[in-house]
This record gives C-alpha cells, structure tokens and sequence, in this order.
C-alpha cells in the first residue's frame, strides 16, 4: 500500500517535472513569439584549431517577425548576412550572392537554430532539433542537437544561452572540436 | 520560217526548263539579314553573325506558366532530363545544381591555373603574408566556417576567387531548385540548338522536340499538372513563325491576286487562248528572274520574290499591246506592222524600267540588289518571249475579242457626265485631293517609318514577352562590346586578356562598372604556363612561408598540405582546355564537332555574356570573336581601349561604339534620330579623346622631361590621326546608310524605281537632315 501510494507520488512528481519544463520552453516560446522585433550587438568568437588564437567579429544582429533575420558584421569587415523566407543573400564588399536555404541544408543548423528561436517557433526548431531544455524564465539553456544524422557530423550541437524573452549567449559546437561562441547584447535604446 | 519558229520555240523551252532546274534546287531564306550591308564594318559583321548563327540565335526560351509551382518546377526538371539527352541541343539548363560537387573538386583541383591572382609576386614571403592575413579575416566571417576545410591546401583563397570570378552574373532566382522569375508565376529553362539559328527547319524540330518533351514531362508530374502551359520565345521561335506567317500571306495574297488578274483578263478577252498566251511573258520573266537571283547569289531572299513580282507586273502589258495589234492583223502585214509600230514602245519601256532597275544592283544591301537583279533578267524575259515567241504561238486566226465597243462605250458615259454633272465631278476629285494633301502634311512626321523591325512579322507582344522573358533570366545588359579577332582560339584568348587588362585600369579608375570576358573562364594557354611557373619550387615556398607567417595566427605545420599541392605540380593536368573545362561542367559535349569551343564558353554566350565562335567556312575575317560586355559609362571612354596596347601582330583588336539597339526593339526610335546622337557622341568623343592625350601627353611630360616632347607630339599627332579616320569612316557609314535607306523607303512607298537625279536629290534632302558640320571642326553652318 505504501509502496503504492510512493509510486503514485513519483509518478505525478515526474509529470509534475515534466510538465514544469514543457511549460517552462513554451512560456519563453509564446513569450519570444509576441516580440515582431528586436535588435541586439554581438561579439562572435570563432576557435578553430587551424588557428592559435580565436577570431572575433563583432556587429549588429537583426530580427522582424515572423522570419527576417540579419546579421550585419561590422567589425573587422563589413559584411550582412540575411535570411528572409526561405532566401539568404551574404552581401561582401561589392559582391551579392543570393542563395535559397533549401538548396545549401549545411547552413540550416546556422540560420534556423536562431531565427526559429527568436520566432517563438518551437514546431520549427523540432523539425530539425532535438530539444533539451533547462532552467526557468528568468534563466534558461537550450540545447539543440541536430536530427539529421548528415547535418549531425557538421554540427554536433548549438547551446542557446537566455534570459526571459532575450538571448545572451549562441554556442555553435561542430562536430571537429571548432566552435565559435555569440554573446549578445542590448542595444542602447537610440 | 518553219526551222527559225522551230529554233525559237527550242531555245524559249530549254531556258524554262534550266531555270526550272536551277529554281527548284535554290536556296529561299527569310530573314531580315539581306537589307543588312552586305560590306559590313566589324559591328555589323557581328550582328549578322549573330542575328544568323551566334549563339544567341540559337537561344530558346522556355516559360512553363499556371498551375502549382511544384508542379512547374518538377516538369522542369523532368523536361531538362529529357532535352540534355538530345543531340538537337548543345545545352540545356533550368538552375539545377550540375553535378556541384564535381565542378568545385575541378576548380580546386586546377586552382593554380584557373585563378587570375596567381603571380611571382603572390607567392613571394609578403605576398604569402598579405594573402594569408586576408583568409584569416575570411574565416571569421559568417562563412568561416565552411571554409576552414579548405585552408590548410589553399591559405591564399585562390578557390574563392575563381567561385567569384566565374559567379560574375547573379542567374535568375530559383525556386524549388528550378529557375523562376521574379514573380515566381514562371519557371524558366534555356535551351540552345545544336543547329545555327539561320537553319529555320532545324529550329522548327527543336521546337517541337521541346513541345514533346513539356507533353512526356506532364506525367512526372502532380494531377494538377495539366494546368501548367509551355510558352517558347527567342530567334528560333521567331524565325519559325515568321516564315509560316510570310508563307501563309504569300499563298494567300497570290491567290487573290492571281483570281483578279486572270478574273480581269478572262472579262475582257473571253478566250483562255488569249488569258494564256497573255500571261506567258510575265511568267517566263519571273522564272527566269528566280533564277537569275539563284545563279549570281546563291539564295534568293523572300522578299526578292514578294516585291519582285510587282516590279514586273508591267510586262503584263506587253501582251496586251501585242493582242491590240493583232486586232489589226489583216493582210498579212501584221508581222510587219507589230515590229514597225508597236515593238519599239515596248522595247522603250522595258529599257527605262530596266536603266531604274539597275540603280539597285550597285546596292549595299543584298536584299536590294538581288530585287534589281530580279526585275531586270525578269523584264527583258519577258520582252523577249513577246518579241518573239509570243508570234510564233499564236494560233492561226488568232484575234481577241474586239474591245472597241467597251471603250465607245466608256466614251459616251464620259459625255453624258460631261453634259450634265461633270462640274459636280470635277468639284469633288479636287476636294478629294485637297483632303488627301492635307492628311499627308498633318502626318508628315510619322509618314516615315525608317524602321526595319516594322517589316518583322512579329508581333509587338510577341517581342515584348521575349524581353520580359530575357529580364527574368537575368541575362547580362550588354552594353559595349569589343570585339577580339584573331586566327586561333589561343590567340583570341590572349587578345581578351589584354583587352582584359585594359579594361580592368578602367574599372580601376571607376569609369567602368564591370566587364566580362572569356578569359575568366578559360585563360590562354601563355597565361597558364605564367601561371604554373609563377610558383616557387617547394623549398623556396616552405621558405617565404615561413616569413611570411611570422606574426600571424596560423601555423606552419598546419599548411603541409599546401606545399605538398605545389610540390605536385607535375601531376596536374598539363593545361585546362575548352574540352576539360566543359567537362567538368558537365555541360553536354558535341563529340562531333571537335572544333567547338567549350560548351561552358557556349552557356555563357547563350546568356549573352561573351561568345567565341568558330568560322563556319573560315572566310570570315571576324569569325572567331571573343566579346567582353563592358558595361561602359560613355562610350567614348573605350576610347582608352584603343590607346592600349596592341595584341600583336595576326590579332586585331578593334574598338566598337555602343552597339545601336538592336531592330527588333519595337519602342525604337527612328533612326536618323539615332545618327544625329551618334553624331553628337563622336564630336564628345573627340574630344576626349585630345583631352586624354593631352592629360597623358602632360603626365609623361613632367616624368621625362627629356622624352617628354616627342611624347607629347607623338601622342596629340597619334590623337589627331584616330579623330581623322574616326570621323571620316563614321560620316561615310552615315551617309551610305542614310543614303540606302532614303531610297528604299521611297521605293517602298512609290513602288517604282528612281532615276539617278531623283535618288541624287532625295539623298541630298536625307543629308542635309543631318549636320555633319558639327564633325568637320568648323562652326556650325546648316
């Protein structure tokens, strides 16, 4: 009887757990999904093991909901990244390429890890990620672990590090060892 | 008299039948080359070239409209898959990655050859450091990371610089992997014959195979796909619907006229005898004109037989003054009188109709002088088959119904009208004449149309769509083109490349945006073995490298395979040919024609970005072009190409102005306009370029003082010169084609041949429409 009524209780526990942190990622995802924009600084660290020293980069992260995202480098060369829909046009210099996401899928994991997050998207993110959620509103990790196992030996998993409706910190490891680590930051309101 | 009617009658059947033979085996084109010069300058060499076999000839458009995307872009890909398999087509494309991974394993491979950094200079201990700083900032861009595979083989990004050299012109967008256009309402494929654009039979069974392959592709396809519709544009398709339509007005318009004719002679002669016999000379004439045309040219243009028949329409006269004199047949004196009385005003006729005529033959333009040709072998046929053979024919007792009563009749209705309303009929022919003047003078501006594009069958929509179709595709504006000849590909190549070269200052200087040359894509043989022994042997590259790491964030260790890459130079392939670079893009590979240059070159020029052409029959002083489209800002800036260096002796380089649009613009305007700015420009352009050679002559000037005179002379006397012949040649051009097309135009209207003082005149009025003063460095005195 006892032990029943302990199994009872771990029971309801577990979904009690569970159920906290489903509805702790759909919280932060219903509260991400309210924002329509958003414009934060990054500084990007990239360590790459060809390299002794890790190279920064540093710049202006873009959003306009439901699935714009721009990511204009500024420092130490000028360069814009952005995906809009389904198209991806890198403009460098004087050079414009123009790309549909669909045709490169290497560069799903980068683009969509972000925007699908940003968007409130969890439908998104799970059709391409395992999700694995930690923390609480004021303080959160989500870890995204590629479902394809193609896309798996690039991008063994991205690390997105938050807090309520903000994302501080993207950690994109791949699968050779290399990562490179975002850290965002509140623009001053102009 | 029996043997001379005899030897008569045999001589008249033998020519039919020659030139029945000889008019069934000609060749009929319908284009509109023939009224293009037939000694053409460079520029509109190339445009016949192109308008007839280019590459851009060869250009079939493809639109696959309505229904869902998916379904179009999967009938697209199905389609393709289907067409590349077909030796009617050298090329076929609709933006499908082509075997992606093949063509960058190629680039990589070949990176030392194809990549136009690679210098001494490069690979020396700074130029490493420089080069190698710049990948390192690479990598910490956005795409960084998908690069850093790529590094340790290729620290100075030469790959990259061959994608960007190569990704030159943005394609159309894609759309589940197919091509669409902007609106995303089309999917969009190119094709592009095998067979010359000028082979119109050709043309039309590619444009079928097309229309089969849209019908077989239908099934690969959703259950919606039936909605889905094929559209097909381009020279090919225009060519093939011009010659039915033209076929299709041709046997209409001869049938009607032919019914009213031979309606008309039936009417008033009543005797098929007489219907017959009368219309034997016109006929032996335009026979014998055929195949005149056919002998002295070669082909025979449509439009020769169109116009042609008009011209000698007249020789149906001839019979008819023939059967008037027969009415007068008695006693055996008709011979006599026939040869007397009536022969020689025929034979007047004929011969001035014959002297206006001949104007045409000294013309320029084939069309022109095949049509001169043509009526006058026609016409004196004609005379001669009335002079002679006609008598001979003629049945004994022959006579045409006496139309004396018919004209007595006439007669007294024209006094009766005389007698009574005859002021009223005056009154209203004068009205009716002051009102026609008044309409022509309102409409004296636009009574002109010198347009040739206005004798193209197609329709203004028709043209349009095809604009909007090139729009989509996103091939390159062309709007300067300089023209390489040179007697091998080897030597076209490197003529571009020095163009190139020139060009690039340009771009330097910001005068110019942007060119694109073949050389890009394939470097001369002379540039790749520079290239290849431009790098340093391995231990003198371990060695620069290891200076030129110093300082820098990527070790040494990390780059082996670099230096094994170089140090195994001697396996590359010894060059990268046509052949290899079209192989790599798995484009399809005529096997037949080893000639060809590659197909890679043949898709590129398809999109109008350069061509390299062989010669058909190798009698073409610029059969082998190599273009660059040179997005120029004024054309007289290529002016500055011309100052550049020479390419050599056996190549020639010539400079070209902007290309004047094309005819098949319908919005065009007219072109005496288009000579008046022309005009304009070449006096900007001259000076400019005295100003150039001033500013360089002044330059050099302050850096040799010593030289510096010579130079100076040298350079304004060199200016001075190309002024000279620059406008010399643009104002005989501009008088030459003023001159043709005045007359053309008012033939066209008339519909009678001018006599030399009327042609002399009407060019002289045409001429002086045109300042030329402004050229000759004198004020202005019109």
């Amino acid at each position: 009887m006892r032990l029943r009524a302990l199994g009872l209780c771990l029971s309801i526990l577990a979904s009690a757990a569970a159920h906290g942190a489903a509805d702790g990622l759909d919280e932060i995802m219903h509260s991400l999904g309210e924002r329509r924009h958003g414009e934060v600084s990054f500084v990007e660290q990239q360590f790459l093991s060809l390299l002794k020293r890790p190279v920064e980069s540093s710049g202006v992260l873009i959003y306009d909901a439901p699935d714009r995202l721009e990511k204009r480098t500024l420092e130490p060369h000028p360069e814009s990244l952005l995906v809009a829909g389904n198209v991806l046009t890198v403009q460098r210099g004087q050079r414009r390429h123009v790309l549909e996401l669909k045709s490169y899928p290497q560069v799903l994991p980068f683009v969509e890890s972000i925007r699908a997050t940003l968007a409130g998207d969890r439908a998104a993110l799970e059709r391409v990620f395992r999700l694995e959620f930690a923390g609480n509103f004021a303080r959160w990790t989500l870890v995204l672990v590629p479902l394809d196992a193609h896309l798996a030996k690039t991008v063994s998993q991205i690390q997105i590090d938050g807090s309520r409706d903000d994302l501080l910190k993207v950690e994109i490891r791949q699968a050779d060892g290399d990562r490179s680590l975002m850290t965002l930051r509140p623009r001053p309101s102009p | 008299m029996k043997a001379r009617r005899a030897r008569i009658l045999a001589l008249w059947l033998a020519s039919v039948a020659a030139a029945v033979g000889v008019v069934a085996h000609a060749r009929y084109i319908t284009d509109l080359s023939a009224f293009l010069p037939a000694k053409p300058t460079p520029l509109q060499q190339l445009l016949v070239d192109q308008l007839r076999d280019g590459p851009a000839s060869r250009l079939i458009l493809i639109a696959l409209e309505d229904g869902d995307p998916k379904d179009r872009a999967q009938i697209s890909t199905a389609m393709v898959h289907r067409l590349r398999n077909d030796a009617e087509f050298s090329s076929v494309d609709n933006g499908e990655p082509l075997a992606a991974e093949r063509d960058r394993d190629f680039l990589f491979q070949h990176r030392y050859l194809l990549s136009n950094a690679v210098t001494a200079q490069r690979f020396s201990a700074a130029g490493l450091k420089a080069a190698i700083e710049e990948t390192i900032q690479d990598l910490a861009s956005s795409t960084g990371l998908m690069l850093k595979s790529l590094v340790p083989h290729d620290p100075t990004g030469e790959t990259l610089r061959i994608i960007d050299q190569l990704t030159r012109t943005q394609g159309p967008q894609t759309q589940d992997g197919v091509w669409v256009s902007a609106d995303g309402a089309r999917a969009l494929m190119i094709a592009q014959t095998a067979a010359p654009g000028s082979d119109t039979d050709a043309q039309e069974r590619a444009l079928e195979t097309i229309r089969g392959a849209f019908r077989s592709s239908l099934g690969s396809a959703g259950s919606g796909a039936a909605a889905t519709h094929l559209r097909l544009s381009g020279p090919g398709v225009f060519a093939v619907a011009a010659r039915a339509k033209i076929k299709r007005a041709a046997l209409r318009l001869s049938i009607v006229s032919s019914i009213l004719v031979i309606g008309v002679l039936l009417a008033v002669y009543r005797s098929i005898a007489a219907l017959v016999l009368g219309l034997l000379p016109v006929a032996t004439g335009a026979l014998l004109g055929i195949a005149a045309v056919a002998l002295v040219f070669g082909v025979v243009h449509g439009i020769t037989l169109g116009f042609g028949i008009t011209l000698i329409g007249e020789s149906v006269d001839y019979s008819i003054y023939f059967f008037i004199q027969s009415l007068r047949r008695e006693a055996g004196s008709a011979s006599e009188s026939w040869q007397r009385l009536l022969w020689p005003t025929i034979r007047l006729g004929m011969l001035t109709s014959v002297c206006g005529f001949a104007s045409l033959l000294p013309s320029g333009f084939p069309g022109l002088a095949q049509l001169g040709l043509y009526s006058i072998s026609g016409l004196i046929a004609a005379a001669l088959v009335t002079r002679f053979v006609l008598p001979e024919l003629l049945p004994h007792g022959f006579k045409i119904r006496d139309v004396a009563p018919l004209g007595l009749r006439m007669g007294r209705l024209r006094d009766s009208m005389r007698g009574r309303g005859g002021f009223a009929i005056g009154g209203t022919a004068c009205a009716i004449a002051v009102i026609a003047f008044a309409v022509l003078y309102r409409h004296h501006d636009t009574l002109w149309n010198r347009e040739l594009s206005r004798l193209s069958p197609m329709s203004v929509e028709d043209l349009r769509y095809d604009a909007k179709l090139r729009a989509d595709l996103g091939a390159a504006d062309v709007l300067d083109i300089v023209i390489v000849g040179g007697p091998t590909l080897e030597a076209v190549l490197r003529g571009a490349e020095s163009a190139g070269s020139t060009l690039q200052t340009l771009i330097d200087a910001g005068i110019i945006g942007e060119f694109d040359t073949p050389a890009n894509y394939l470097p001369s043989l002379a540039t790749q073995q520079a290239r290849r022994s431009a790098l340093p042997d391995p231990q003198v590259l371990h060695d620069h490298l290891q200076l030129a790491l110093a300082g820098l964030d990527l070790g040494a260790d990390q780059l082996a395979p670099f230096i094994a890459d170089v140090e195994a130079r001697s396996q590359w392939a010894a060059c990268v040919s046509a052949r290899l670079l079209a192989g790599a893009f798995a484009v399809a590979w005529e096997s037949e024609n080893h000639e060809l240059v590659g197909a890679l070159v043949e898709y590129h020029s398809a999109r109008g970005t350069f061509s390299t052409d062989l010669p058909a029959d190798g009698g073409i002083e610029f059969s082998r072009v190599a273009t660059a489209p040179a997005p120029m800002v004024d054309a007289d800036e290529l002016a500055m190409v011309a100052g550049g260096p020479s390419a050599g002796p056996g190549r020639s380089l010539t400079r070209l102005g902007p290309l004047p649009p094309l005819q098949m613009d319908p919005t065009g305007g007219p072109l005496l306009a288009e000579y008046r700015e022309r005009l304009t420009e070449a006096r900007e352009q001259a000076d400019d370029i005295m100003a150039r050679a001033r500013k360089a002559a002044d330059t050099a000037e302050s850096e040799a003082k010593a030289e510096g005179n010579a130079k100076r002379d040298e350079l304004v006397a060199a200016a001075t010169r190309d002024i000279e012949a620059e406008t010399r040649r643009s104002l005989q051009q501009i008088r030459k084609e003023v001159a043709d097309l005045t007359v053309l135009a008012t033939e066209k209207v008339t519909r009678k041949s001018l006599d030399a003082d009327d042609q002399r005149r009407l060019v002289e009025d045409a001429l002086s429409e045109v300042d030329f003063t402004s050229l000759s460095g004198s004020e202005s005195s019109n």
